[in-house]
């Protein structure tokens, strides 16, 4: 199981290491620092290296490297996941998780990964259960620990642990019973030259936050839902219950969580909220080329969309782009070629348009450039 | 400050050495000022001195044993979280010495009343096992005992120790297939992924092929099959189970629901159980959760994409409906790119190439060179595999061959040059045409490739080809080895054939070469020179290699056939370790074959019930909880038998639950909650359902929908369990409903519903069931009472 656990930040030092079993060098990064010279990117990097005698798998989130080190023969995604699940409870606790962060806090740091993980093995990564044993900090708590000389630290087994709900913590009270549901839904489409769509899926969300007291037990119906090809559920949900009635029924954790995700995939159709009518044309010849591209509104039933954000990976050969919007901002990044156009809200009267000349490097050849569109 | 008096000042001392340790910086030189502090009261002081105690043992052992009289002290403490810490560190700290302290500890653990103490006590055992291999038959014991414990908690920590020590004991197994098949949806996630690992070994060992029988008829009935995947298929599966051995389909089918975790690793596991173990006909129901790992982080779409490249090379089928999924996104890194090329070219079949191919030429037009490289030999792979479309394609990638880009030229002629060889008919323009690019290409291996080509077929080409060898040999000195080489081998090629014109060239190039600085070339021109220009006229042996050099050089050539590099994979249990590097990793458990003769089924029989008999009632009072427990989520509703009291057992019961109660008073409390939905339930006389408004309390919905989804009708409607509560008060109304529903408890007992008995149906032993259900109503009036006096 995992061995050790290296975090790296971007210039490549190891700012903290965790072992769980006997001791292994810090120097087994090497190997990982030289796939990471090797890739372009940071993306590029293999998730799993194998080295002679370890093997390096690795998860990249908010810029920094969370290297495991494992020597025997372990399912790669179980460790992944493991890694993003700390990741996550790092998030969960402190609100972000960047290197300053894990450094002000390693303390927390340390205990939180002691707690996580038993001899290599997951231990407790309910996020409900660490936050007993270990209480996050905050400045209230600080302040008051150090003048009553309490700790963060629980003495007592968290009674979750000990349940079958593990996530839901015991004797939770609130004066005011409430419960928000957020539905998140992301639609990727890939569309082709003319406009018309090769392929489209909806990934969405229900994200939630549930400050019921006591054991509440919800239910949960959709009007359709056939809609959903798939389905993953947070464990509270029972899948019995799924199975025959197609009804959600669960005792959430206290708290934030993700209740479930589905996804409806390319077989049923989609509608995209927005259509691009574009025209790019870069000029071998002399050193311009024109870019023009209106956004429109297409089957939103007549809600407004919002927060559009149209970004551009530009090919390297394009120096500046001289570009005109009648609304919203643009902005392009000469180093990474990248031009981004905050559009906003679209408005069905005047539709949103941006127009220009681009200004290209002599002699280089002429790329398509594919716009991929973040509509949110 | 570690030797002050103050707490505080002590926990900042330990702070900062916590910080030196988890930056890397060696803190072993304040080994014993902080091993004093093991005693102290001050639980985060001693937690972190525990941290660090583990980072350091191992290097001062002599002085680490100072430490473990205050652990044996800590494992009889009455709280169970400070008796589980003590004895993960005491097992954390790596000193042969203790050996036999920590066995005694782990055997102590093991028949613990808490389980958490017992799940501890499963987590120690690979830790000796690790630190002394010879403990291992008497630590096989402990983990056989710990293998027959009922709670979700220990089984997992139990199975993965049992997969750690002694994988090789597959016959520990045996007796608790059928338990741990039930409890699977209830352990926690990540002992469900090593649950789910070990029994499909234990099914590849214990259960014959399912697919065996079926393998001649299942070739035809493929297709229709797979296509649709609703009704008709589930018939078709009923009517072809009854082949399968009734605990194999237990297994799968307690493994299904688990594909619609949130956690990648357990879908990928159950997975991997399907595609190792289940009827052909069935291992297609887990593409389209793996489809929808492919949303998740990069690192969860690398791994999956490998093991579906993998599979796919087997079971085109399975993934053709979600072809369209792997279509390449520009935001895509890389190698997931490559790897959803990969993909896509394996899936390929007539019906959807078609598609593909207009996919595949829009990659070619991305920036990302090597990208856009793979996705031309993508193209070539779907043109050989692929019949029908061989022209179109060549048609294809010889219009790429006017393409700006030098590499996207270049790797098309590499293709175009492999898919000549299989249909090397008449081709003659597109060979006229590469020859033409000879001046214009400049990478290596594309100059070598047209060389090549050239030489190969030079008959259809007889006035081209030797101009080429011509240009060639004037810039000879400036090529790369690779093309030099190719220059010579076309230069003896045409000498062969067309003597006449080139014979000269050929002696020119291949003095050339004789000068060249790489050694590889210049054995390659004498070598070649004996053959086709033998010194001595005289001698006889040259000559014969000679008068064959025709056959030699020009003999036909087999066509390269483009594979997956994934179809070696096989070998290795998909989404292990092993089979994403495809070489064996350290500790791999190879996959047995299916057996031919399946051993005996009732090596899987449970005869626990006489034996749980045989043990102190306590053990099982606890036994019937955790069952009750596992039943909560697994079944819709559990509503369970209540009889009369039984003296006999009732003090035990008693007793047991206070000892849960020191440390978890509160688990009482939710368990009543439960209790009084399933009362209630029984009293509405719908046992089937769950009764939603009891014990919930009111909440303030608030939805916030999201724009973006407003034309698909999965518009949520949260349900606001009964609209009549909307007005009263929120917090009022759970207590409200308890209160109600506790007369209603009160008068259930003698309501003795026969039907619910069927939820024990799995004990097959009625007279265990009767035991049960006394031993439950114990349970339910003792904590009816204790509910009371606390409201």
């Amino acid at each position: 199981m995992i061995h050790s656990l290296f975090i790296i930040n971007p210039s490549g030092d190891v700012f903290m290491e965790k072992h769980w079993k006997s001791v292994i060098s810090r120097s087994v990064c090497d190997y990982f620092f030289d796939h990471q010279r090797k890739a372009s990117s940071p993306e590029d990097i293999p998730p799993v290296i194998a080295t002679p005698h370890h093997y390096l798998i690795s998860v990249y989130r908010s810029s920094m490297f969370f290297v495991a080190v494992c020597t025997t023969e372990v399912a790669p995604l179980f460790v992944v996941e493991f890694l993003h699940r700390v990741v996550d409870t790092f998030e969960d606790y402190f609100s972000e998780c960047t290197e300053s962060i894990i450094k002000e806090h390693y303390v927390v740091v340390y205990e939180l990964l002691d707690e996580m993980l038993d001899n290599g093995f997951p231990l407790a990564t309910e996020s409900n259960i660490l936050k007993e044993l270990i209480k996050p900090p905050n400045i209230l708590r600080t302040i008051a620990n150090t003048v009553t000389g309490k700790s963060n630290v629980s003495s007592t087994l968290p009674s979750g642990q000990l349940s079958n709900i593990p996530w839901r913590r015991t004797g939770v009270k609130y004066t005011n019973n409430e419960a928000y549901f957020d539905m998140i839904e992301e639609v990727d489409a890939i569309i082709d030259k003319s406009g018309s769509t090769v392929c489209a899926e909806i990934q969405g969300y229900i994200d939630c936050c549930i400050k019921l007291s006591g054991m509440p037990d919800l239910s949960l119906s959709f009007v359709n839902p056939r809609l959903f090809d798939d389905v993953s559920f947070h464990p509270c949900v029972r899948f019995k219950r799924w199975e025959s009635e197609r009804v959600l029924s669960f005792i959430p954790p206290d708290g934030n969580f993700r209740l479930m995700s589905y996804h409806i995939g390319s077989q049923s159709i989609v509608a995209i909220p927005v259509y691009v009518r574009h025209s790019l044309c870069l000029r071998e010849s002399g050193s311009g080329g024109r870019l023009d591209i209106t956004l429109g509104p297409k089957q939103t039933l007549g809600r407004t969309i919002e927060n559009v954000v149209l970004e551009i990976p530009m090919p390297k050969s394009v120096l500046n782009c001289g570009l005109v919007t009648n609304q919203g901002k643009y902005t392009f990044d000469p180093v990474s070629k990248l031009l981004v156009w905050e559009v906003g809200r679209i408005d069905v009267t005047k539709l949103p348009n941006i127009r220009g000349t681009i200004s290209l490097q002599s002699g280089s050849p002429p790329v398509e450039a594919n716009p991929s569109i973040n509509v949110s | 400050m570690l030797d002050s008096n103050k707490d505080n000042l002590k926990l900042e001392a330990m702070k900062r050495i916590i910080g030196m340790v988890a930056k890397g910086r060696e803190a072993s030189d304040l080994f014993p000022a902080v091993v004093k502090n093991v005693v102290s009261k001050n639980i985060e002081v001693k937690k972190l001195v525990y941290v660090y105690l583990v980072r350091y043992a191992e290097e001062q052992q002599d002085l680490a044993l100072l430490s473990i009289s205050t652990f044996q002290r800590a494992l009889k403490d009455p709280n169970q979280l400070i008796r589980a810490s003590a004895l993960r560190v005491l097992s954390s700290i790596r000193v042969t010495m203790i050996v036999p302290i920590v066995m005694l500890a782990i055997k102590d653990a093991a028949a613990d009343m808490s389980p958490y103490v017992r799940k501890t006590a499963a987590h120690a055992i690979p830790k000796l096992y690790s630190l002394d291999q010879d403990q291992k038959e008497e630590l096989i014991q402990v983990l056989e005992k710990l293998l027959y414990d009922k709670t979700t908690l220990v089984v997992g920590s139990a199975v993965m120790a049992f997969e750690e020590v002694c994988p090789e004991r597959i016959d520990l197994i045996h007796k608790n297939f059928r338990k741990l098949c039930s409890l699977l949806v209830d352990v926690d996630e990540w002992g469900q992924v090593v649950i789910i690992n070990m029994l499909t070994r234990y099914a590849r060992s214990q259960f014959t092929d399912p697919n065996l029988q079926d393998v001649d008829e299942d070739e035809e009935s493929k297709r229709p099959f797979y296509e649709d995947e609703n009704e008709v298929d589930e018939e078709q599966q009923e009517k072809r189970a009854p082949t399968l051995d009734p605990d194999h389909r237990l297994l799968l089918r307690s493994a299904k629901p688990l594909l619609q975790s949130r956690n990648a690793a357990v879908v990928l596991s159950v997975a991997q159980l399907y595609h190792h173990t289940a009827p052909r006909s069935e291992v297609h129901q887990v593409a389209k959760a793996m489809i929808r790992l492919l949303r998740s982080h990069r690192e969860v779409q690398d791994i999956v994409l490998t093991s579906i490249a993998a599979t796919a090379t087997r079971r085109k089928v399975m993934f053709e409906p979600f072809l369209k999924s792997f279509f390449v996104r520009s935001s895509d890194a890389t190698h997931i790119k490559l790897l959803k090329l990969e993909i896509l070219t394996s899936l390929a079949t007539e019906s959807s190439v078609g598609i593909i191919l207009r996919e595949l030429q829009t990659y070619v037009a991305a920036h990302d060179p090597p990208f856009v490289a793979a996705a031309i030999q993508a193209i070539g792979r779907c043109a050989s595999n692929i019949k029908e479309v061989t022209d179109t394609c060549l048609n294809g990638l010889v219009s790429l061959l006017s393409n700006k880009d030098q590499a996207v030229v270049a790797e098309s002629v590499v293709v175009i040059k492999k898919l000549l060889q299989t249909q090397p008919s008449a081709h003659r323009e597109i060979i006229i045409q590469m020859a033409k690019l000879v001046d214009s290409v400049t990478v290596p291996q594309a100059r070598a490739s047209i060389l090549w080509l050239l030489g190969e077929y030079s008959e259809r080409v007889p006035k081209i080809a030797p101009d080429v060898l011509r240009k060639m040999a004037k810039t000879f000195t400036s090529e790369e080895d690779i093309v030099k080489l190719q220059v010579m081998t076309l230069a003896v090629k045409l000498c062969l054939t067309n003597p006449k014109q080139t014979k000269l060239l050929c002696q020119y190039v291949l003095q050339l070469a004789k000068y060249d600085q790489n050694y590889d070339l210049r054995d390659r021109a004498r070598f070649l020179r004996h053959i086709i220009f033998p010194a001595d006229a005289e001698s006889g042996g040259p000559t014969r290699l000679s008068k064959q050099a025709k056959k030699i050089f020009l003999a036909p050539k087999p066509a390269p056939v483009p594979e997956s590099h994934f179809k070696d994979r096989e070998q290795f249990q998909l989404g292990s370790l092993s089979h994403y590097i495809n070489t064996k990793a350290n500790g791999y458990q190879e996959l047995p074959p299916f057996p031919l003769e399946a051993p005996d089924p009732k090596a899987r029989d449970v005869e626990t019930e006489p034996q749980v008999m045989e043990q102190a009632p306590l053990f099982t009072a606890k036994k019937v909880s955790s069952k009750k427990d596992s039943k909560f989520y697994s079944d819709t509703e559990s509503p369970e038998d209540e009889s009369e009291e039984d003296e006999n057992s009732s003090d035990e019961d008693d007793d047991d639950d206070e000892e849960e109660e020191d440390s978890s008073s509160d688990k009482d409390e939710e368990e009543d909650d439960n209790e009084d939905e399933e009362s209630s339930g029984l009293e509405e006389k719908l046992p089937k359902k769950v009764v939603k408004s009891n014990a919930k309390p009111k909440s303030d919905e608030e939805e916030e929908e999201d724009e973006s989804d407003e034309d698909d009708s999965s518009s949520e409607s949260v349900s606001d369990s009964d609209s009549e509560d909307e007005s009263s008060e929120p917090s009022s109304v759970p207590k409200k409903q308890t209160r109600n529903a506790k007369p209603a408890k009160e008068s259930t007992p003698v309501v003795k519903p026969k039907s619910n008995l069927d939820l024990l149906l799995d004990l097959d032993d009625g007279v265990f069931c009767q035991l049960i259900s006394k031993v439950l109503s114990v349970i339910f009036c003792f904590q009816f009472l204790q509910h009371l006096l606390q409201s």
